[in-house]
């Protein structure tokens, strides 16, 4: 049943691929030619890494100012970063200049396929070459199959992709290497010249391919590394402009990997680490803010015993243990929170708005979050937060109440799915404050225990009787 | 100690001296003061749970009070009131409104609302933790107001200090025990603060509050029978020793009325509060009284001729009518089963109640009676104080210390049947301990200031002056008549020591009889200092050592100082409750069955609300059965998972094995084909070799030692120190899809029914008319 549906998958990628080769010849492309193209796949985590370098030559008249890229449906809803960056100058002296990369839509690309758009920083005057690197990650890529394991089964996932590069060019030469993480492939689809060596696979190099060529090839493998999935992330970081940055994470944990079948043995888990469960994880590193205090580490029944904090002066790591081991499809859920001096994270800018930079990805390393909002709690007067952050993100204001507050404070929320290591990049949050509300909180406790006093002078001075006695 | 009189209401006797009346605010101010720092004492001695662990909820009961405050704080009141709670007793549900005293479930939430109506985010388990220290504060607070009824402020704050920091009282509320012992001592007390405030002033205010409080004490436990109780048998004592007064009326009428009302408001007690037995005394009672107070009202309004002449009226009538009243009680209370009382309060009534009947009441070890060595831990010093404070109480016996005798008297009975009652003995305890150790200081404090140099030259003028000022304050009762019916009691004690003593003070030798020797005194007062540091240096330690576990999760110390954590349960229900459906059924032994559903989510079959003993013998005899019966019985209850907690492999002794006779028991009370016999050999409980066979084929050994064996190639239990009996087998009927990283606790899931094969009919049908065959020998699956 499945293998017929797959079957029909693939003969449906071909055709796409045959009208995608139809359509490129119809279309009046950008006159760039790719002259040199190498991928490499990097599938030794949960997340694929691809480095693809483009050698673009200008073939046209006029100069181009942009380089398209395109993926395929099928990675399309995957794809969690694409970074582009323009590479010059000969091996030792190489020089990298990070480049604009933006989603557009291209009207004669093939049905599905997304596109991005990568400014040149100069353009590219005709007959002119020059050399593109791009990385792009794919999450939740391979499909585990079988899609249930028992205990002492290694896990075995497939990777689908093409053997030629999805381009809306002509490529003049293309190789693609795909990395496994160890020499156990159960198939691979050829696409000659295919080659294996120990843990690489190599497509190609193929000659001359027209735009938009498409050619799907499936990598059957063994893969146990943590699928560390987490559902969904909420950070709130909470200002306190008494000198605490209070940052509160809560996690929904989940094993993506093929599901454990039937029986989880305690024995066999035990006394046969090396052989038994070998896909599972208990314990996951976070990488924290160096200086970082008052760590907690707990669920909604109480306290984690399982954690260790190392610090140092640069950074610190939190090595947390979920209270069991992680089984495909087995999920948990926790809380970690710690604080941290204000001074490293909050700044004044020149035009006297305060500001945060404070990183937004999640701290565990190595972990796919499908959903990550984080907040930013403001201190209660705080006006026109505005944020800034590399990358696309979903915001909308909210209002909390905690401690003493009367108005509420400002909540900046921004949301972002499908987030990797590679989004751990700093962002900045920007609002105006003025100082004297720091003051209303202390005033509102003096006045309160002066008001009781003056209540209790009162109760104890005033004849509340009816009849003088 | 010399503890001030109370600015609030000591009386002003001397109405010239300005310096009094500030030394009196004064004191006033130093005994408030005091109490506060009692409160924080009471409080933070509760907190060593905290430290020591964590912010947590304790045991079992705590899971659920704390469950029902969830839900109080998520759904509103009203759907408290209504709430049927389909996550427990599977497939029979309970009705959590109306069978649970909802007194600290409310006090909690309304603690939660007012906080976060404040913006305080507190979250409702962090309140739940710290409600029992607050309100052991609250209780220490309500001590001294009693003390202070009965015998004076000073004694007042001895016994304040006392309770504060009781091992019995901190038992039942460190901070995480949210039980509703925690809100019920803090009740019990102050009703009876403002009954003895009542019968001291005769005020209706107070009455009302009282009313007011044993309302507050219905909704938070079933021990509030003891009030319903002690209170009438008071008033009866009284007024058989002929201290009938109008104050003693209105302290005890009053009551009865408003709290019987109130108390059937409360959905738990309803109509029982006029039902059952427990309550037939206070209304006996409050007949009693009435006729008393008619006999006195006319007493008052004839001549003596004439009274006399309508006591034999009355008499003769009054008779008839008590007669007639008697039997239709009888008739009443002989035609319900259990003579209208509760299991539990017959099991007070006769100590040898549950054992008998109801095992499943036995089975716990809160109701067994204590050991001596459980007073000396739960009370200590207190226990050898109390004699001397009874004494204290009688020299003079008012209204008030009566009633106090009368207090402790009960409850040293009810400890001694019930370990769980020492809680009600605690207050009693620290009371009279209160009052014995003021008194002393009194005495002794007193003689040395007669006797100091500075103070010697004019003693009888100091003595005076000193009475007034230091001694703790007299209440209603008029002074005189304290010190003259203090002196010859202490004289008669301290005979030859007065022998001995010849002090120069010729004047006023009524005041000298009261003076001990010098040394004697200092002595007393150093010896009665260390007594009580000694009773800090236990109740700290008490506090800090015996009782703050949570008992959710265990600790032990390496060899090296390290610190190991057994946090099995918790990672038993947090897996539950993310890696099953929601709607799974987990069978597991009663004990369990509250937290599972609170920190699990998950359906239970039985939990430690034992309402269906029926129930609880079905799991009782599917753990006790075969595989295949285990798998059939809870097959019709739709169990989908099986939870045992086993402690053979790191030696935790509390484990389904070491319980499994209970289940034997409970189960064979029920359905009498499990004999308890059948698992014992020659009357021994053992799971090694000598084992009997129906022990060794029994689900809860199955379910425990499964793969045991393969952990250390022997087998070897550490709880039970042998070896186990059967160590190599298969399950046929469950599967282990969960064990804890200790082995602490095991989940088994039940296997699916197999698919009926089309050629084994004939087979079927076979087996179908062996199986009809068992069920006429005997119930062996009782759902089917």
């Amino acid at each position: 049943m499945e293998a017929s549906l797959r079957a029909q998958r693939t003969a449906a990628l071909l055709i796409f691929a045959f009208l995608s080769l139809l359509a490129v010849s119809s279309s009046a492309a950008q006159e760039i030619q790719i002259l040199n193209a190498e991928r490499r796949i990097d599938l030794s985590s949960q997340i694929a890494i691809v480095f693809l370098t483009l050698k673009v030559e200008n073939t046209g008249k006029a100069a181009a100012s942009e380089v398209l890229l395109s993926f395929p449906p099928t990675e399309a809803d995957h794809l969690a970063e694409v970074k582009a960056q323009a590479a010059s100058g000969k091996k030792r002296k190489k020089t990298h200049v990070p480049l604009d990369v933006k989603p557009t839509d291209v009207p004669d690309a093939p049905k599905g396929a997304k596109c991005f758009r990568i400014a040149l920083l100069n353009p590219l005057s005709p007959g002119e070459t020059s050399t593109i690197e791009v990385l792009y990650m794919l999450t939740h890529s391979m499909e585990p199959f079988p899609a249930e394991i028992s205990q002492s089964e290694p896990q075995l996932v497939y990777y689908r992709d093409s053997a030629y590069i999805l381009s809306p060019y002509r490529i003049k030469q293309q190789t693609t290497f795909i990395k496994t993480p160890s020499t156990n492939v159960l198939s691979f689809s050829r696409v000659e010249p295919t080659n294996r060596a120990g843990m690489e696979l190599k497509y190609g190099p193929y000659e001359d391919r027209p735009a938009y060529s498409f050619s799907p090839v499936l990598v059957h493998f063994e893969n146990n590394n943590p699928f560390a999935v987490v559902e969904e992330l909420v950070r709130e970081v909470e200002i306190s402009h008494w000198g605490n940055l209070q940052i509160t994470e809560h996690y929904t944990l989940a094993h993506g990997g093929a599901k454990l079948k039937g029986v989880f043995s305690r024995v066999d888990y035990q006394s046969r680490p090396g052989a038994s469960g070998v896909s599972s994880f208990k314990n996951l590193l976070a990488r924290l803010p160096a200086r970082v205090h008052s760590v907690y580490y707990r669920d909604e029944i109480g306290n984690i015993s399982s954690s260790r904090l190392r610090t140092d002066s640069r950074k610190s790591e939190l090595e947390i243990e979920p209270r069991y081991p992680l089984f495909g499809g087995w999920k948990s859920t926790f809380v970690i929170g710690y604080g941290l001096p204000l001074e490293d994270f909050l700044f004044e800018s020149t035009d006297g708005k305060r500001y945060l930079n404070f990183t937004f990805g999640c701290p565990l390393s190595g972990t796919v979050v499908d959903k990550l909002t984080v907040k930013v709690v403001l201190p209660e007067g705080s006006k026109d937060p505005s944020a800034v952050v590399p990358f696309p993100v979903e915001q909308h204001m909210e209002t909390k109440y905690s401690y003493l507050d009367v108005v509420g404070r400002p909540v900046l929320v921004l949301e972002k799915k499908n987030v990797v290591p590679e989004h751990n990049t700093l962002f900045q949050v920007y609002y105006s404050f003025n100082p004297v509300f720091m003051l209303a909180e202390p005033l509102m406790l003096v006045s309160t225990v002066f008001f009781l006093f003056a209540a209790c002078v009162a109760y104890l001075h005033i004849d509340v009787s009816i009849r003088k006695r | 100690m010399a503890s001030p009189e109370s600015a609030v209401n000591g009386p002003t006797m001397t109405a010239g001296a300005a310096s009094k009346s500030l030394r009196n605010a004064f004191g006033g101010v130093i005994a408030f003061i005091i109490l506060v720092l009692i409160g924080v004492l009471a409080f933070s001695i509760r907190l060593f749970s905290v430290i020591k662990y964590e912010s947590v909820i304790h045991e079992f009961d705590p899971y659920f009070n704390y469950r029902v405050t969830q839900f109080l704080s998520k759904n509103g009141i009203y759907d408290f009131w209504n709430w049927f709670d389909d996550r427990t007793w599977y497939p029979l549900g309970r009705v959590i409104g109306g069978t649970v005293y909802p007194g600290l479930t409310l006090t909690a939430g309304t603690i939660w609302k007012v906080v976060n109506s404040l913006n305080i985010p507190l979250s409702v388990e962090t309140v739940c933790v710290f409600t029992a220290p607050i309100f052991s504060a609250f209780a220490s607070w309500a001590a001294y107001l009693l003390t202070k009824e009965v015998k004076g402020p000073g004694a007042g704050l001895t016994a304040a200090a006392l309770l504060a920091m009781v091992p019995s009282y901190i038992s039942r509320s460190v901070a995480g025990s949210y039980d509703n012992e925690a809100v019920a001592i803090f009740a019990l007390v102050f009703t009876f603060y403002l009954y003895i405030k009542t019968l001291n002033t005769g005020s209706l205010f107070y009455a009302t509050l009282n009313a007011l409080a044993y309302f507050y004490m219905v909704c938070s436990w079933g021990g509030y029978t003891f009030i319903i109780n002690l209170i009438p048998m008071h008033v009866l004592l009284c007024i058989v020793t002929g201290r009938y007064s109008s104050r003693l009326y209105i302290a005890y009428a009053p009551l009865v009325v408003l709290g019987t009302l109130l108390a059937s408001l409360v959905p738990v007690v309803g109509f029982n509060a006029v039902l059952t037995s427990e309550h037939f005394a206070s209304f006996l009672v409050f007949i009693i009284i009435h006729v008393v107070a008619l006999a006195y009202y006319i007493k008052g309004i004839l001549s003596p001729k004439m009274f006399k002449v309508a006591v034999t009226l009355v008499v003769s009538a009054g008779l008839a009518v008590c007669c007639a009243v008697i039997a239709i009680l009888i008739a009443v209370v002989a035609s319900s089963p259990t003579k209208g009382w509760s299991g539990r309060s017959l099991t007070l009534l006769d100590p040898t109640y549950a054992s008998k009947y109801i095992p499943i009441i036995a089975s716990v070890s809160e109701h067994q009676p204590p050991t001596w060595p459980s007073y000396f831990m739960d009370i200590n010093v207190l226990a050898f104080l109390v004699p001397a404070g009874i004494i204290a109480c009688f020299m003079p016996l008012t209204d008030s210390s009566s009633f106090v005798i009368l207090y402790i008297v009960t409850s040293v009975y009810f400890s001694g049947v019930m370990v769980r009652l020492m809680l009600v003995l605690a207050p009693a305890a620290c009371i009279l301990s209160g009052i014995a150790l003021s008194e002393a200081f009194n005495v002794l404090t007193r003689s040395i200031k007669f006797q100091l140099p500075g103070i010697a030259g004019n003693p009888s003028i100091a003595s005076e002056e000193n009475g007034s000022s230091t001694v703790v304050a007299p209440n209603d009762i008029p002074k005189t008549e304290e010190a003259a019916k203090e002196k010859p009691a202490k004289k008669n004690r301290k005979k030859e020591k007065e022998n001995v003593e010849k002090k120069p003070t010729p004047s006023k030798t009524e005041k000298r009889l009261l003076v001990l020797p010098l040394e004697a005194s200092v002595i007393a007062v150093l010896l009665l200092v260390l007594l009580g540091a000694f009773y800090v240096v236990h109740c700290v330690w008490a506090a800090a050592e015996a009782y703050s576990a949570p008992s959710i999760v265990l600790t032990s110390h390496s060899n090296d100082g390290g610190l190991h954590v057994f946090d099995d349960f918790r990672e038993a229900y947090s897996w539950l409750s993310h890696n099953t459906d929601v709607d799974d059924k987990v069978a597991s032994w009663w004990d369990y069955g509250y937290q599972t559903t609170a920190m699990a989510n998950r359906t239970v079959l039985v939990d430690n609300n034992t309402w269906n003993n029926t129930h609880i013998a079905t799991v009782g005899t599917a753990m006790s059965s075969p595989e295949k019966q285990a798998w059939e019985i809870f097959h019709s209850l739709d169990v989908k998972y099986v939870l045992v907690v086993f402690g053979g492999v790191v030696g935790y002794p509390s484990d389904d094995i070491n319980k499994f006779l209970w289940m034997v028991r409970i189960g064979g009370g029920v359905f009498p084909h499990i004999k308890e016999p059948d698992y014992l050999r020659d009357g021994q409980y053992r799971i090694d070799a000598q084992a009997t066979p129906t022990m060794l084929n029994c689900l809860m050994y199955k379910l425990s030692y499964f793969r045991f064996v393969e952990t250390d190639g022997k087998g070897f239990d550490r709880v039970r120190r042998t070896e186990i009996g059967k160590k190599h087998f298969k399950l046929t009927h469950f599967e282990e899809v969960f064990t804890t990283h200790h082995w602490m606790v095991r989940i088994y899931k039940l296997k699916p029914q197999r698919n009926r094969i089309r050629g084994k009919t004939k087979k079927s049908k076979s087996s179908r008319s062996v199986s009809s065959k068992r069920d006429v020998r005997g119930k062996r699956n009782p759902w089917h």
